[in-house]
């Protein structure tokens, strides 16, 4: 049985007084050992910021575990739940602080799962951000190989001295890659 | 800026120009002029979800507190309005309950104003209504919150643009790909057909399933109201475990 799914829509303008919490963008502490920043900018099609997005994070631990603990809300300090939420400020700017996910099986390219939601966007979107490094590791990904490499380039982070910079481009020269999924 | 008429136009014209059978909403849809420059020109990209992609984020006890499902006892005062109770189901596109994970509502009051700061049109604040609340789906995968309706509210899309009266819900699935933002309206609203954002569903039948249903049985003796509204999320992809139903 294949019910059809309720639509999406716009998560609107007026989401910054319900979903934003305070320790949402802090995966971990900022003052933890192996902590990092992933970082960056939405931007729209004229290249201007959009400060009124949201991003969600979901990503595995350093070791390539995918947690399912609960905690995402009230964070502890000490549990690990792999899913945080950040809202743009007035210049479209997001951040993160997490840890580098760990590859899938080994040898695999590492990644972060991201969902971006904003007003103007009717429905959600989805994708992922790659870390940069290895070419080798990064050539066998199966999603990487599937996209011309002027697509391929907007889905790999570039690292700065705290971590990652990644900015998502919802329209325009550096489109991000927006993806979907079987049974969608 | 445009008037009603040439927006309704512009509705009628992708409309007709569209394939009804579309579940989801135009992502490239004029008509909602804040999408114009906000959406992907190009084709979504298919991959197969693996690793992260097949699992959400958990959320328990410790997260949400019980009351949060209550929007009208969060301030020492009474909100002004109709009291009313919206419960429902989250299943997946299987039929299988979504059981112990987050939904997440906003809306504005009975006059149609949000507290967000963004929000300045002259309709009063409430002081005794915030309008954000949250709860976890029980083992059957039922929701339900405890609120006030909310108002139909002016905004600057176009000339006299009005937004018909509704609810924002945040759901989660037991995946990432489950992942959906959506907003639930209220049965025979008289705005739906000038609206671009609920217009940007083309298929009239997916539309209908973001009105809720009034049911009796949810209403209670001289108390409240009574609406019910079961959402499906998309398909899911993993084997499941007995963890998740």
């Amino acid at each position: 049985m294949t019910l059809a799914p309720t639509p999406g829509q716009t998560v609107g303008p007026f989401f910054g007084y319900a979903l934003p919490y305070d320790g949402g963008p802090a995966l971990v502490p900022a003052g933890r050992a192996d902590a990092i920043r992933l970082h960056g900018r939405v931007l729209d099609g004229a290249g201007d910021p959009v400060p009124d997005a949201l991003l969600e994070l979901s990503q595995p631990d350093a070791d390539g575990v995918v947690p399912q603990q609960s905690g995402s809300l009230s964070r502890d300090g000490f549990t690990f739940t792999g899913w945080g939420r950040s809202a743009t400020d007035t210049a479209g700017r997001y951040g993160f602080t997490t840890v580098t996910p760990g590859p899938r099986v080994p040898g695999a390219a590492a990644y972060f799962a991201l969902t971006v939601f904003a007003r103007g966007l009717l429905d959600r979107l989805l994708t992922r951000i790659y870390l940069p490094g290895d070419d080798a590791v990064l050539d066998t990904d199966a999603l990487l190989a599937s996209l011309p490499a002027e697509r391929r380039s907007t889905l790999i982070a570039t690292a700065d001295q705290t971590g990652f910079v990644f900015d998502v481009r919802l329209q325009g020269d550096g489109e991000t890659v927006f993806l979907s999924y079987p049974r969608h | 800026m445009a008037s009603q008429a040439q927006v309704c136009d512009e509705i009628a014209e992708i409309a007709s120009a569209s394939d009804a059978t579309e579940a989801q909403p135009h992502l490239d849809y004029p008509p909602y002029r804040s999408s114009l420059l906000r959406h992907p020109t190009k084709a979504l990209h298919p991959v197969d979800p693996e690793g992260v992609e097949l699992w959400a984020p958990a959320f328990g006890e410790r997260d949400v507190d019980p009351l949060e499902a209550d929007l009208t006892i969060q301030h020492t005062g009474e909100p002004i309005g109709e009291r009313m109770i919206v419960t429902g189901r989250v299943v997946d596109g299987d039929g299988r309950p979504v059981r112990h994970q987050l939904v997440e509502v906003w809306q504005a009051n009975a006059g149609g104003r949000y507290i967000h700061q963004r929000d300045q049109h002259p309709s009063p604040i409430d002081p005794n209504f915030t309008g954000a609340g949250r709860c976890l789906t029980d083992v059957d995968g039922t929701y339900s919150f405890t609120t006030i309706k909310p108002g139909p509210y002016p905004w600057k899309n176009h000339r006299n643009a009005w937004r018909p009266a509704h609810i924002h819900f945040s759901l989660f699935g037991i995946e990432f790909t489950q992942r959906m933002v959506t907003q639930m309206y209220f049965p025979g609203d008289p705005l739906f057909a000038l609206d671009p954002i609920y217009q940007s569903v083309t298929d009239p039948k997916a539309r209908e399933r973001l009105v809720a249903s009034y049911d009796h049985d949810v209403t209670q003796h001289e108390w409240c109201t009574g609406y019910r509204w079961d959402i499906v999320l998309s398909g899911s992809h993993r084997t499941r475990m007995e963890d998740d139903g």
